[in-house]
């Protein structure tokens, strides 16, 4: 310890600054000013942050929104027996045969008769391009309407027809007149046409219910395009995925927490599921599709296709909250049942699972909403597939060709008519409400049962 | 070395560096230290020892204002350095703590090379222009610290491969580097064995030729080691506060003297 | 008989058998439950599981394991010659089966009687049109032998069909005979329907395992099918990307590869230091009440479904990108491009990285943070000349898990990234991935065994390669981080 007495010796201490706290000198106010830049700079990036998400929602707000309204123009179609049912047997067999474009005179005729009671010239245009005001669909929902009941033939019936997508445009402010001049499917004059149509009151915008419930419409009727089957198969896949993960993701909880044996074989089982957490979503496509579509041979685009590698997906997501979710109930409670006799078994299924089950389904509804909001390997098993055919009940409904949500809204980004763009936006909005739905849900049960010990 | 600690005292009274008058602490709505009143004087070892819990850490720490860290803590009363308020809003409380170093219950060096450890403090603080000055004033820390010839060779290794004792040297290294005036140490050798805990405390009573050192203490024998002054908190009282001869052989108050003897603590 | 009939029928045995079993436990102890081993639910419980689980395990590995043999058996009967050139046995056998299937559509809709089809030859009625009333579209006219071969593709599942239900029912049956005679009183039942348990959740914890197994199967099996028709080294080192469908494709995994790490990277700049800032301010400066607002406000984007960022970058930030930014210095004028992806990439990946770095930042000790306030360093100092150091290994690890979150996403590249094959580095051009690229390959109607679909599997292993690496790698480091601080 020598040396140290040595460099003790006043000099070596150096001058000691006699400085007053009162004072800042130059160099501390240029750290605090570097200080204040760097706090300035986390503050920026949180704005940021927050400000991504304004933004994210309000663009898909600002796109979207307007599709859940729909123009339609209201007229009083005339059932001409004549044209749907020359027989006049009223026989559906019949009356089946006549398709679609049998009713669209119909329509054309009472729009025209409509114009007429309203003092609505055509000026210039002819019968057929006012008719194409209305949506390719309306002789559809017509003949639908018609099919179901077919003793109103011979009456004149109140109809709320869709308007053509470009019409639907020009009051969303999609379509102008300028755009129209260019435009091979629209001219200036329908719209002013529509225009006239509207201060009659003929044509307005309302709610849109069949956004919800009709199936998806080819390229050319974007107004007619709903999410009905969407919705019906992200549903069914979503009961696929809780019927197969919640169960097989809770036994492998639990074999992995309260049984496991410390070794090697376990350690792969672990080092497994959380490398599985991480594989691109798009290789469990890539699995469905070699393994569930062409081994297995299970059919295309078909819900329990879809929710199998959903189930696998979303099994590690499940896996791990269940697994901490028994991990926080303290082994205290273990010891109590296994002191008074209990089986490690009935330890575990009669008091640790009951008490793990809030944590277990918060995990599993966030599984799922995981699942619900996933494309990417929904793409690869065919679900891309145009689908306007509803699903049937399950069981076998399971195995019929279904759309589902996102990858609803991926098909329409896929389209030229950029109605469809605001169709998207729409479909995005219901799967969004959707999750939030599923998020509040795992937030309540969260709070409500979540325990302190 | 330390045969008859208690009869090498000189009474001879010293510059008054730290001093504290109706200090109230508050951690949130619990009152952590009551009214204390206390002179702290240079170039002494001051011991603060007491009960756990009973508030000598907290007033340790508030002497650097390192309890602004922590949110919910409150600090009345005035506490000056030189006679100037430390709590003053003109203070800030980075230059403030150049000039009071600290070091901590546990050894805390960061995980940076030996050298970078101990020219941290002197780097943020522009004490050296040169790198051969920065390398002197690192020299210099480690000699005082007892560390340099452990190290000399190693400068480059972690500060965190060093055994428990050394890691606690240099941080005292650390702390002494930035040529602070008072060394504040919160229970330095707690987190040491016995040897070790030799090491450091000789070499605290080699700091108090420069310093003032102000130690917090659980051990009595380490504070009637290595101190000239003590101080008896209880409860968040300054209970007595005196030469560390009297307070261990004739206690003025009975507290102290349970204290003491063993009966509470 | 249906398969879900089929189950219903396991299903109701088992739940007969358990009160079956109830009932013949307490009658063998006379009534009286407490001579018994077991509690009676046991004894049931035993009768159930037996019951049911062989005879669904049975059923599922047949229905596994049945198309592999029909489809063997056909391949034989179809000779050489009814392989078209350029063809393959797979597509013959693919044929056979839409034909069956085709067939099976006919007898359905009462289009066509057994009878019928027994006499039925191809050589006299035109199958094609008969398929086409019932809308199964066929390429050609369809030979004798493949016909032949689809009417025994039909009879071999049907057979196969009927066995199963044989078989299943039988084994039910079997096992619940078994089950329930053995039960008297000192019948250890608790253990017997324990083990029984065990061993289902045992098995539930190979589906893991059984799930990588899978992905590794089919990507390594169809990729070596792949490379028997394409060069490997072509695909590796060829730097052109030009799928043709009639053949002659180039497929080179370079620029694919390149327009990936290039996105990734733009979506780290931009992610990684606005996620670290968020991190640091939030844990280290913001109030209370600031941090209970933005947390959850900027954890919001982590719950965001990837299509979502597609939509945004496709019809919002591209656009943006384009009209403001890269028209007018003239640098592209393309809405989707490396920019527009890598950008909204980065936005969804800024809670990812900040979540991450927040935890990370709070496992370095307080005394740390002591260390350094008490050598008089301010807050910002301590961050980042103490603090980030200490955390670094961690930070890397959050770094390279966000780099394989980004390299494996596919629903922002597809909407934002275009699908124009290309080694450049202006970033306002559009570019492609791998993710892109597998998914028009496999979406397309392409023949499967084609070359041009079979890369999709190619670049499938290539993506997992990647990305299982990083993340061996980032939770490896992420451990030892932890392990220093505990």
């Amino acid at each position: 310890m020598t040396d140290v007495s040595a460099s003790q010796a006043p000099s070596a201490a150096g001058p000691r600054r006699r400085t007053s706290l009162l004072e800042l000198d130059d160099r501390t106010r240029r750290r605090n000013a570097a200080e204040a830049r760097f706090r300035l700079m986390g503050l920026l990036a949180v704005t940021f942050g927050v400000l991504a998400v304004i933004g994210l929602v309000a663009s898909i707000l600002l796109n979207g929104l307007s599709s859940f309204r729909q123009t339609y123009i209201t007229v009083d179609v005339y059932l001409d027996p004549v044209r749907l049912d020359k027989a006049g047997t009223r026989d559906r067999e019949a009356i089946a045969k006549v398709t679609t474009f049998g009713y669209a005179p119909l329509l054309e005729k009472a729009l025209v008769d409509a114009m007429a009671a309203n003092g609505i010239a055509l000026e210039g245009l002819s019968a057929k391009q006012a008719a194409e005001l209305i949506s390719k669909e309306a002789p559809a929902q017509l003949r639908r309407y018609v099919m179901a009941d077919v003793s109103r033939i011979g009456e004149t019936v109140t109809f709320d027809v869709l308007a053509a997508g470009r019409i639907d445009g020009y009051y969303k402010g999609r379509v102008t007149m300028e755009s129209a001049a260019l435009d091979r499917n629209v001219s200036p004059e329908q719209l002013m046409l529509a225009d006239q149509l509207k201060q009659a009151g003929l044509l307005g915008t309302k709610f849109n219910p069949s956004f919800f419930s009709a199936p998806d419409a080819s390229d050319t009727r974007p107004e007619a395009a709903g999410l009905g089957v969407a919705i019906l198969g992200s549903a069914y896949m979503m009961l696929v995925v809780l019927a197969l993960a919640l169960p097989l993701g809770v036994a492998a909880s639990i074999y992995l927490e309260e049984f496991a044996p410390q070794n090697r074989f376990t350690d792969l089982i672990e080092v497994n599921i959380s490398n599985l957490a991480a594989v691109p979503s798009i290789v469990f496509g890539i699995l469905g599709l070699a393994v569930f579509i062409n081994f297995a041979g299970l059919p295309q685009s078909a819900p329990i296709v879809g929710g199998l590698v959903l189930t696998l997906m979303t099994l590690p997501t499940i896996i791990i909250a269940t697994r901490a979710s028994l991990k926080s109930v303290p082994p205290s409670i273990r010891d109590a049942a296994l002191g008074v006799g209990a089986s490690k078994m009935q330890s575990v299924f009669h008091h640790v699972l009951p008490l793990a089950m809030p944590g277990i389904l918060t995990g599993t509804i966030i599984g799922l909403a995981q699942a619900l909001g996933e494309t990417a390997p929904l793409l690869l098993i065919g679900m891309v597939a145009f689908v306007r055919e509803y699903p049937s009940a399950p069981p076998e409904g399971f195995f019929e060709p279904a759309a589902a949500l996102p990858v609803q809204v991926y098909n329409w980004t896929q389209r030229g008519d950029p109605a469809f763009v605001e169709r998207a936006s729409g479909a995005i909005i219901v799967l969004l409400v959707f999750l939030v739905i599923m998020n509040a849900i795992a937030i309540i049960l969260r709070r409500r049962f979540e325990r302190r010990w | 070395m330390y045969d008859n600690p208690l009869m090498k005292r000189d009474a001879v009274t010293k510059e008054v560096k730290i001093s504290a008058r109706g200090c109230q602490v508050f951690y949130g709505d619990t009152h952590a230290i009551k009214d204390v009143d206390v002179d702290i004087e240079d170039k002494t070892v001051t011991a603060f020892i007491g009960p756990s819990g009973c508030g000598k850490s907290t007033f340790l720490r508030c002497l650097n204002r390192m309890n602004d860290t922590i949110d919910i803590c409150r600090v009345e009363g005035t506490i000056t350095l030189d006679g100037e308020d430390i709590y003053d809003p003109k203070v800030d409380p980075v230059q403030l703590r150049a000039k009071v170093g600290m070091v901590f219950q546990k050894p805390n060096p960061f995980p940076k090379s030996i050298y970078d450890n101990v020219a941290y403090g002197p780097k943020i603080h522009g004490m050296a222009r040169t790198r051969a000055e920065l390398d002197e004033i690192v020299e210099r820390a480690l000699r005082r610290g007892a560390l340099w010839d452990e190290v000399k060779d190693r400068l480059d290794a972690p500060g965190t491969g060093l055994s428990g004792g050394q890691q606690q040297r240099l941080c005292i290294a650390r702390a002494v580097a930035t040529e602070p005036e008072v060394l504040l140490m919160d229970e330095p050798c707690s987190a040491l064995d016995p040897i070790a805990t030799a090491q450091v405390e000789e070499l605290i009573d080699e700091l108090r030729e420069q310093y003032s050192v102000v130690i917090v203490t659980h051990s009595m024998q380490q504070a009637a080691r290595v101190s000239q002054k003590t101080a008896f908190f209880h409860l968040g009282n300054l209970v007595e506060f005196g030469e560390t001869g009297q307070i261990f052989t004739n206690p003025h108050d009975p507290r102290t003297e349970s204290y003491i003897t063993g009966r509470i603590g | 008989m249906s398969v879900g009939i089929l189950i219903a029928i396991v299903l109701g045995l088992a739940i007969a058998g358990f009160f079956l079993g109830r009932r013949r436990a307490i009658a063998k102890a006379g009534g009286d439950s407490r001579r018994l081993h077991s509690l009676p639910g046991y004894y049931g419980q035993s009768v159930a599981l037996f019951a049911s689980v062989p005879a669904l395990i049975l059923m599922a590995a047949w229905l596994f394991v049945q198309p592999i043999l029909i489809d063997d058996k056909v391949a034989e009967l179809i000779p050489d010659s009814a392989i078209a050139d350029g063809g393959s046995r797979g597509l013959v056998l693919s044929d056979v089966r839409r034909i069956a299937d085709g067939i099976d559509l006919l007898v359905v809709q009462d289009l066509l009687n057994e009878a019928d089809l027994q006499n039925m030859r191809a050589d006299f009625t035109n199958v094609r049109s008969r398929l086409g009333e019932v809308g199964v579209a066929l390429g050609a006219n369809v030979s004798p032998s493949v016909f032949e071969a689809a009417k025994a593709y039909r009879d071999a599942q049907r057979t196969g069909a009927t066995l199963m239900s044989v078989f299943v029912l039988a084994l039910a049956a079997a096992m619940f005979a078994f089950s329930l005679l053995r039960i008297k009183p000192d019948l250890r039942a608790r253990n017997i329907s324990e083990s029984f348990v065990l061993s289902l959740l045992i098995g539930s914890s190979l589906v893991a395992i059984l799930t990588t197994v899978g992905i590794v199967g089919s990507l390594v099996f169809e990729t070596i099918h792949f490379f028997q028709m394409y060069p490997a080294s072509e695909f590796f080192f060829s730097t052109t990307w030009n799928p043709q469908f009639r053949g002659g494709s180039e497929l080179g995994i370079l620029p694919l590869l390149w327009g990936t790490l290039y996105v990734s990277f733009v979506a780290l700049v931009a992610s990684v230091p606005i996620g670290l800032m968020i991190a640091i301010y939030l844990s280290e400066y913001a109030s209370k009440t600031l941090r209970s607002l933005a947390k959850p406000a900027i954890e919001v984007l982590a719950g965001i479904p990837t299509i979502v960022y597609g939509l945004f970058a496709l019809i919002t930030v591209g656009p943006f990108i384009r009209d403001w930014i890269a028209e007018p210095t003239g640098l592209g004028s393309s809405s989707s491009s490396v920019l527009t992806a890598g950008l909204v990439m980065g936005i969804m990946l800024i809670p990812f990285v900040s979540s991450l770095s927040d935890d990370i930042i709070n496992a370095v000790p307080q005394s740390m943070r002591d260390g350094a306030y008490g050598l008089g360093a301010t807050r910002s100092e301590t961050i980042r000349q103490v603090i980030l150091p200490a955390a670094l290994p961690g930070v890397v690890g959050a770094i390279l898990l966000a780099a394989s979150r980004a390299i494996g996403e596919t629903m922002i590249v597809v909407l934002g990234a275009g699908a124009a094959a290309r080694l450049g580095l202006n970033p306002f051009e559009a570019m492609t991935t791998v993710t892109v690229k597998i998914v028009s390959q496999l979406t397309g109607d392409t023949e499967f065994a084609s070359p041009e679909t079979l890369v999709a599997f190619a670049l499938g292993l290539t993506l997992f390669v990647f990305t299982l690496g990083l993340n061996v790698l980032a939770l490896y480091i992420v451990r030892k981080y932890r392990e220093q601080y505990e």
